[in-house]
Order: C-alpha cells, then structure tokens, then sequence
C-alpha cells in the first residue's frame, strides 16, 4: 500500500485514556500520511490532541491508554510491535524531541557519553566509536567547541545548546522519521530561529521525515511544506503550507489566522477573536467540536461530525459550510 | 440586591502631579544578585539583573517592554512593585518618590497592582474566586460584603458571570478564565497602573485575543495605564504605544511603538524582529540573524554589552558603553551608530 | 447557538463547585485500602472508648490458678496471661493507653512543630537558618535512643512518656512545615498577596496555613504508627506505663518469658501494635495519594 516513499501512513487513529466507563476520547479518527523528506506540522491548541498523536507513533502512552486504528511507520505496524520490537525501533527508525531538553538527558553523566551509549545500544559498536559519532553529531548541529562539550553535564549547557544536543542524540542512530513536540516553544526568540533553521537544513541533508507539532503558526510556516490544523481530537484541515496560510477554509482556521496580533488593522482596534474556550474532551459536543464557537455554525453542525471535503489537490477541510466549488477566500492581510 | 456598592470610579480625581508629570519615573535602577560560592565565600559570583535603568511611563499610554532571558525586564517589573528591593535608583509615582512621607508603601500598593504569567500558581488554590478577589480591598479596610460586592462588579466587567464563577475555585475553571480573574483581582484595588508581565503569554492563541481586548476595553472604562512586558513582539507592537527594548540589564532601545517596529536604531532590537518567524511560506527566514545564546547577567561583556554579537562591533564598542541617544521622535537608542559624534568608524563613511 | 465575537465568556453549566478538602474526601473514599485502614481504626478505637462495655472481664482481676491459658480456652477467649487476667480485656483496655500515647504526642508536636516550621519558613533568611539548624541537632538523633535517653531523664510514667514522644516528633514536623513553607512562600499568589498590601500575619494566615498544614498534616499521620510503636517501646523498656495498667507494649514485656509455653497468646500484644500501626500507615498513604491527585 502507497508507495515505497510514505514513511508514516496512519488511518484513523483512536486515542482513549481515562476509565472504560467514561473514556475521553484524545484522538478521534486522525489519518496522517508522511513521506520522505517532507515535514508535517500538527498545528493546534491544548486539548486538539496533536501531541497524542505524535506520542502514539513511538507508542510512548501509559498502559491505560486505548488505541485503534492502524498506523503503519517505515511499513511495520507499530501498533503490534513487542516490547523488544520497539525497543529496536525506537531511537534507530523513529526519534523524538522534546519541548524540555531536560527530559532526553539524565543529569547526572555527561551528554556526549549518553550520546555514545545510545550509538552503541543501537549500533553494537564501541564506545569509542560512539563518541566519534556524537563529536561528528556536534558538529553536525552546530554547537561550538563540541569535544569540550562533549564532556558537559546537561546543567551545564544554556538552553539552546541543550536544545541542539538534544537534536544530536535524536539523530545518533540515524533515524528515518523525527517527531517533534513543540522543542522551541521555550526558547527566546533568536535562539528559536537559530533552532528552526537547524532542523530544516537537516531534514534536507539526511532526507529526514519531520513531523513537528506546534501552537505557534509562524514556526509552523518556517519548517513546514504540509500543514495539519487539529481541533478537539481531529484534524480540521489539512494541506500545503502555502494554501493553509494564504488560503483558509476552515472557520477555526481563518479564527486563528485573523486572530493573530500581527494581522490586526491598525492600532486601537479590536482583534477579531475567536469566541469561548478549546473544547473539554471529556465532554465533546456530538456534532463539529467547533461548532459551539463557530461564527458560520448552522443546524446540522451539531449532528454529525463533517467528514472531510477535498477542496484543491492535497488540500481538505472537515466542515459543511465549505464546498470545493466555492473557493475559499483569500484572507486579507495587513501587518505581516 | 440593592446593596449600596462603592462603584469603581474611573481613574482621575486622585491625579496629583498633572497632565505632564509621568505617572512612573525610574531613574537609574540598579539591582544586583549575589552568591557567595567556592571556599568560605571567597567568590561572589554577582548577576546584575539590572543595572541602570531609566524610563519614564506617561499617563494613560501602555509602555511595552521586551527582551529575552536575562534581560532584566521581570526584575525591574518586580522592582517597581516594590516586591524586591532596589539596591540603587529611585522611583516616583506621579511625582513622589514611592516608600516617602508623600507616598507611603501602602498608598502605592492601592495605585500599583500586578498580573503574573502564570496564572494556575497565582491564585490561591484554596480560595474561591470572589474571596481572591476581595482579599486585597478587605486588606486595606473594605467590610467584607462591599469587598464580595466589588469582586463581583468585577467579574461581571472581565465577562465572567458572577453567579457562575464567584464560588469556583481555580482548579475548576480554564486558563483563560482564570487570567481574566487575574485581572480582575488586579483592579479590585483601583489601581492606576497595572503590569501586565507575560499576563498572556501561558495562554492558547485563541484566548489570547479575548484577553487582550478585554485588556484594552478596561484600559478604555478605567482609565489605566499599563506595562506590558511581553517576549511576543507582535502583541508588543499591538498593545503599546511605546515599547522599550533590554538587554542584559540595560535598555537598549526606546520609542514610540512604529518607530521601533518600522526603523529600529540598535542592532539587537533588528536582530530580534529578523528573529520572528515569517508568514510568508514562499518567503522564509534564510539565516539567522543572530548567533548563539542570549548571554548570563553574571559577567556581562565590557563596554557596549551587545558588542559580542554585533555584527557592526567595531574597536570602540568594546570600550565604551554607548548611552542612550535621542534620534529623533522621542526615539532613543543605546549604539554609538546612533550617535553621529560617537566616532564609530561605519558613521565615517557614511 | 451563535455566539458573538465579544469578551463575554460563554460556559456551559458546571456541576457544584467544591472544596479542596471535599474533593479530597471523595478520592478517599474511593481507596478500597485505605477505607479498609480506617475502618479497623475506628473499630480499635471505638472498642478502647466502650472499653467498659464491650470488654468481657475485669482487665485488674487475675487467678494463679489460670495463668497462662491458652486461646479458646473456656472463659479466656484470647487466653489469659501470666497473671491470669482476661487477654482480650487487657487488649481492650490497653488500646486506651497505647493509642493515646501513641497520638497524643503526634497531635502536640503537630501544632508546635507546624508553628515553628511556617515561622521559620517564612521568615527566611539567617532567622531560619538558625531555627533549623537547631531543630537539625535533635533531629540528628535516632529516635528510639532520643525517646529513650529523654524518657530516662525524665523518669517513668504516661506523661513524662509523651512529652518525650514529643520532643522526639517536633523536629521531623517542623522541617516537613519549613519545607513546604519556604515553597509556598515563592508562589505567584503569595506575591500577589503581599503586591495587595497585606501584612505578614496576614498572608500566613489566610494563604499560607491553608496550603502548608495539609502536607504536614498527612506527614503527621504517617508518625502516628511509629509514635505507637515507640511508646510501647518504652513501655516495654520500663520508662513508660507502670504495671498493673493495661498497656501493648507493657504486655510484651510481662509476657516475654511466655514465649516458650503460650506463644500464640505472648504475641497477641505485639500483634495488636502491627495491626494499628500498619493500620495508621495505610491510611496516611491513601490520604496522601487523595491529596496529590492534580494541581
């Protein structure tokens, strides 16, 4: 199925957590498909359930959690894997990194030799040869003086030099696919953009596929050639970068994007905000998620979910009031 | 229900020193953090937070403040507050210096109130929303029930109902909702002027623009004056009429907000907006405009604190710290460019 | 359903609201272990108050002929001890003294421990390094031998044994108050607090206390089993209850040359201790696991 270039091909992904009784439903029915050398970006709020769906494809949830649907990474079911399986799989065909650098290290032994332990659990070489590879990495990722670096403890190193060796470690067993979760929504912001660059430019030296989950649109734009607007558990809309921003058809989507403060008129105006509050997943409305905070919200919004409307090649929104004959307006913009 | 409630007035008979005296003046703030480290406390490792700051905020305007970590901008949020205390400098309110026989702390305390970031932490999570909010007017002397009259007023201004939200305790409620009670416990006590630090930043964009329009609303109904320090330069750009721009303690930039945004005059503050991420996809950022991390307090650069990554550094920034210069439209930058008598080698040739 | 683009908020309707402590509750109750734990507490301690009536004999009356029964024998229950008396009577009875030797203390050092504790904690600075400092040196030392060394200079008796018991718990409370004090002090809401003009005495009472004396106070449960057996320690060691009271820990020590003839009756006393204490123990880790749930 698909062809050998889709590293990452999920069909309705489920997500449950909670009791039996009263599960909430994280993840409702997310099809996502990722090919090589392409970058994804998840865009949403809390609770549009972007970072389960990253977790799910490392399988990084708690026990508890329930899963359904397929999803399919460098065409082996993740869903099936053993413990062993994925033990192997993770760090070697999928990596993930994370908002806090802290997570991925332990604090108490230097970087550089928990990068060569990882190349070397990995690999099955030494451990010599794996600090080879983690000063090669450091270079890779631009940290100044890397063999000095190599022997700092995490503590050590400011946030975006922890933030880069995080990278590296990522990439020590050069993996096909890189998860993303939001790593530079901490940094200052010309550490960010340092950061953002960084991962672009590697993506396109190692052929990597990205999938970067966000809140932010501006990174989204900045690494992103697809985007993918997720609300209450469900992608909302879904296509190139380009269309998504100049060409929004979903009405959360269009909320977002006018909402922003730099796309406000002029001074002493008011933004055009979206109204109410992201959705308690507990308690979802049996319709569009959105509904209740939708400025175009009709009778049938509250039925039934919207399926998916194709409106150009690649691009879709989950909404009724949108028709592939009535093209979506371009958004005005004024203050870029 | 006919409780006879002492109503918010809006702000303006208690204005003391006039149309034209600012409403804040720093001048010349200093605070340093010490450590004592290494054996018997021979090394003092010094952060200076800030370190010499002078601004002015002007009656009824929102003064923006901008800077990434370690710039001083919390610090000297915290120092006006009187929260910490300063180790040099001094600061007046409407004219009278604050902790005086003119002013006394508690005076200034009702005129000066503050919204934190974090807005799960900065409530009380055993207090329900309406006594949060009374706390600070019962402080200062308000019987109990005009003081749960008053917090309700104010839930009813930030758009929370009273009936529903008044016996609520934080954890019950979202982010959203709980800056706006953030926002309403900071008015309980009319202020005249509120810091708003990061007051939006922990928010979900969509929430984000509800709050900062309400933001502006009250600005509108009472009259205040707001800082509003914020690492989000678009937010910046839209809520201030000013915007002052730190750097390791210092400012580096101040002006009126388009100047800053259209024709900024320091190297950091273009550095910082090239930083933004653009939304243009056909347009992406290329290069970074600035290299490595924004540098610790502790053993700041000599001379012109920016110079290490400057792309213009010439010779004369290592030495000499540039002080602010008046460009022109009450526009002040901290760069011997700006200065045409600086001696700065780029203005030569020019 | 349309709603307008303005700052009102929209809320769909909200179950009650409820406290802190009544959320607390609720989790608790849903803890099948912990439910269990008080309830074997309450029927101990309800069986030590009713003493007079649910006991079957006089705890004081023994018979030389008797000594020594086994359980199950006609007319002793639970067996009869080295005097004769009636086992499950003095079980009974001595649930009176252990228990309230083994809280009492635990409640007094609660109080006085938690006033030091948030004193020191929010005075900081060089006030509270001194505080702790002291409190540290008697925390350095192991409590049965500061109980002991305490009780010994103190002489033998109930009240001389809790106000050592005391003494020994002061400390461990204290610095779990100063802890958690110097933690809550930073808070944004604390700040907020002093930003309102309150004064100190202010702020402590009204923000502080409330968040500070529920950690402490879950700690402070969690002492109450060790409080017990260490009283019954002492008691066994003589510095404690005098005979011919009825006592847990007196008991053992009576009945320790018994061990060889009857000793499934010999360690009923001490099976009494294990039974509370663990008792005690798991209900504290259930009030616990209640109160850390979210935040």
């Amino acid at each position: 199925m698909g062809d050998s270039d889709t590293l990452v091909d999920v069909r309705q992904l489920t997500v449950d957590f909670g009791p039996a009784r009263k599960p909430v439903r994280a993840v409702d029915g997310v099809d996502l498909s990722l090919k090589k050398g392409e970058t994804v970006a998840l865009l949403g709020e809390s609770g549009s359930g972007k970072s389960v769906t990253l977790r799910t494809l490392l399988r990084l949830h708690p026990k508890s959690a329930r899963t359904g649907g397929t999803v399919a990474v460098d065409g082996r079911d993740v869903l099936a894997m053993s413990a062993a399986e994925l033990a192997a799989y993770r760090g070697r065909t999928v990596s993930m990194i994370f908002q806090d650098p802290g997570l991925a290290f332990d604090p108490v032994y230097r970087v550089g030799d928990q990068i060569a332990e990882a190349v070397k659990r990995h690999d099955g070489v030494s451990l010599a040869e794996g600090r080879k590879r983690a000063l090669e990495l450091f270079e890779r990722v631009r940290i100044p003086s890397p063999e000095r670096r190599l022997d700092n403890y995490p503590h050590e190193m400011s946030g975006g030099m922890r933030q880069r060796a995080m990278i590296a470690l990522a990439l020590a067993c050069r993996p096909k696919v890189l998860l993303a979760d939001e790593p530079t929504t901490a940094l200052d912001a010309t550490v960010q953009i340092q950061v953002l660059l960084l991962i672009r430019e590697l993506q396109r030296e190692l052929g990597l596929g990205v999938i970067f989950v966000t809140h932010d649109i501006g990174v989204a734009v900045e690494v992103a050639d697809r985007i993918a607007v997720m609300y209450g558990g469900r992608i909302v809309e879904m296509g190139s970068c380009a269309t998504v921003i100049r060409k929004p058809a979903h009405p959360y989507t269009r909320g977002l994007l006018t909402s922003r403060a730099g796309h406000a008129a002029q001074k002493g105006s008011r933004l055009v905000a979206i109204p109410g509050a992201p959705p308690d997943l507990a308690n979802l409305p049996p319709g569009c998620a959105f509904a209740p905070r939708c400025p175009e919200v009709a009778d049938g919004c509250l039925q039934t979910v919207p399926a998916p409307v194709p409106l150009d090649t690649g691009h879709f929104a989950c909404c009724f009031r949108v028709s592939a004959s009535s093209a979506p307006k371009e958004l005005r913009r004024a203050i870029a | 229900m006919n409780v006879i409630v002492d109503t918010m007035k809006p702000v303006g008979d208690v204005d003391r020193g006039g149309e034209a005296t600012a409403l804040l003046s720093v001048r010349s703030l200093v605070k340093h953090f010490g450590s004592n480290s290494g054996l018997l406390a021979r090394t003092r490792t010094v952060v200076r937070a800030v370190d010499g700051v002078d601004f002015d905020v002007m009656k009824g305007e929102t003064l923006g403040i901008v800077g990434e970590s370690g710039c001083g901008k919390s610090t000297t949020a915290r120092l006006v507050m009187q929260i910490i205390k300063p180790d040099q400098g001094e600061i007046l309110f409407d004219g009278e210096a604050v902790g005086s026989s003119a002013l006394g702390l508690n005076d200034f305390r009702k005129q000066t109130q503050m919204v934190f970031q974090d807005s799960y932490a900065s409530l009380n999570p055993r207090l329900t929303v309406e006594d949060t909010i009374s706390f600070g007017p019962r402080v200062h002397g308000l019987p109990r029930k005009a003081a749960i009259s008053r917090a309700h007023d104010l839930l009813h201004r930030v758009g929370l109902e009273p009936s529903r939200f008044a016996g609520r305790y934080p954890h019950e409620i979202s982010g959203g909702q709980r800056q706006r009670i953030n926002i309403a416990r900071g008015l309980a006590l009319e202020p005249r002027l509120l810091i708003l630090d990061e007051a939006v930043s922990a928010l979900d964009k969509s929430v984000e623009a509800q709050v900062l329009n309400l933001l502006l609303d009250l600005k509108d109904e009472f009259g205040l004056t707001y800082i509003f320090i914020s690492h989000d330069l678009n937010v910046v750009r839209f809520m201030s009429d000013r915007v002052m721009v730190m750097y390791l303690g210092k400012v580096a930039e101040v002006g009126p907000s388009e100047q800053i945004f259209t024709t900024p005059r320091h190297p950091y503050t273009e550095a910082l907006l090239a930083s933004m991420p653009s939304m243009d996809p056909d347009n992406r950022t290329q290069e970074a405009p600035i290299s490595g991390d924004p540098p610790n307090p502790i053993n700041p650069p000599p001379g012109c604190r920016f110079h290490t990554r400057c792309r213009f550094v010439t010779a004369l920034c290592a030495h000499a710290e540039p002080p602010l210069h008046d460009v022109g439209g009450e526009h002040f930058a901290a760069c011997h460019l700006a200065n045409p008598a600086s001696g700065h080698p780029r203005l030569a040739a020019a | 359903m349309s709603v307008l683009a303005d700052t009102r908020v929209v809320v769909p309707e909200v179950k009650a609201s409820r406290g802190y402590w009544a959320s607390v509750g609720m989790r608790l109750i849903r803890d099948p272990v912990a439910m269990v734990a008080l309830g074997v507490i309450l029927l101990i301690v309800l069986a030590a108050i009713l003493a007079p009536y649910v006991a079957p004999a006089d705890p004081y009356r023994g018979s030389m002929l008797r000594r020594l029964r086994p359980i199950g024998f006609p007319g002793y229950p639970l067996g009869g001890d080295e005097l004769g008396r009636d086992m499950l009577t003095r079980l009974i009875y001595g649930g009176r003294l252990s228990l309230f030797i083994g809280v009492m203390p635990v409640l007094l050092a609660f109080c006085i421990g938690s006033g030091i504790g948030v004193f020191a904690g929010y005075i900081g600075g060089r006030v509270n390094t001194i505080v702790m400092r002291v409190i540290d040196v008697f925390f350095a030392f192991p409590s049965v031998l500061l109980a002991i060394a305490l009780s010994g200079a103190l002489g033998a008796g109930v009240l001389n044994s809790i106000v050592s018991l005391t003494i020994v718990f002061v400390p461990q409370i204290a610095r779990v108050a100063e802890a958690v004090t110097t933690q809550i002090r930073t808070r944004d809401y604390v700040e907020a607090a002093r930003v309102s003009g309150a004064n100190a005495f202010t702020i402590v009472r009204v923000h502080v206390l409330g968040n500070v004396l529920g950690p402490v106070f879950v700690y402070a449960t969690s002492l109450i089993s060790v409080s017990m057996i260490l009283a019954s320690g002492l008691s066994f060691l003589g510095l404690g209850v005098k005979p011919p009271e009825p006592e847990w820990g007196l008991m053992l020590n009576t009945l320790r040359t018994a061990i060889y003839t009857q000793p499934m009756v010999a360690a009923l006393p001490g099976a009494m201790i294990f039974l509370t204490s663990i008792s005690f123990n798991l209900f504290s880790d259930g009030l616990r696991s209640a109160m850390e749930v979210k935040q």
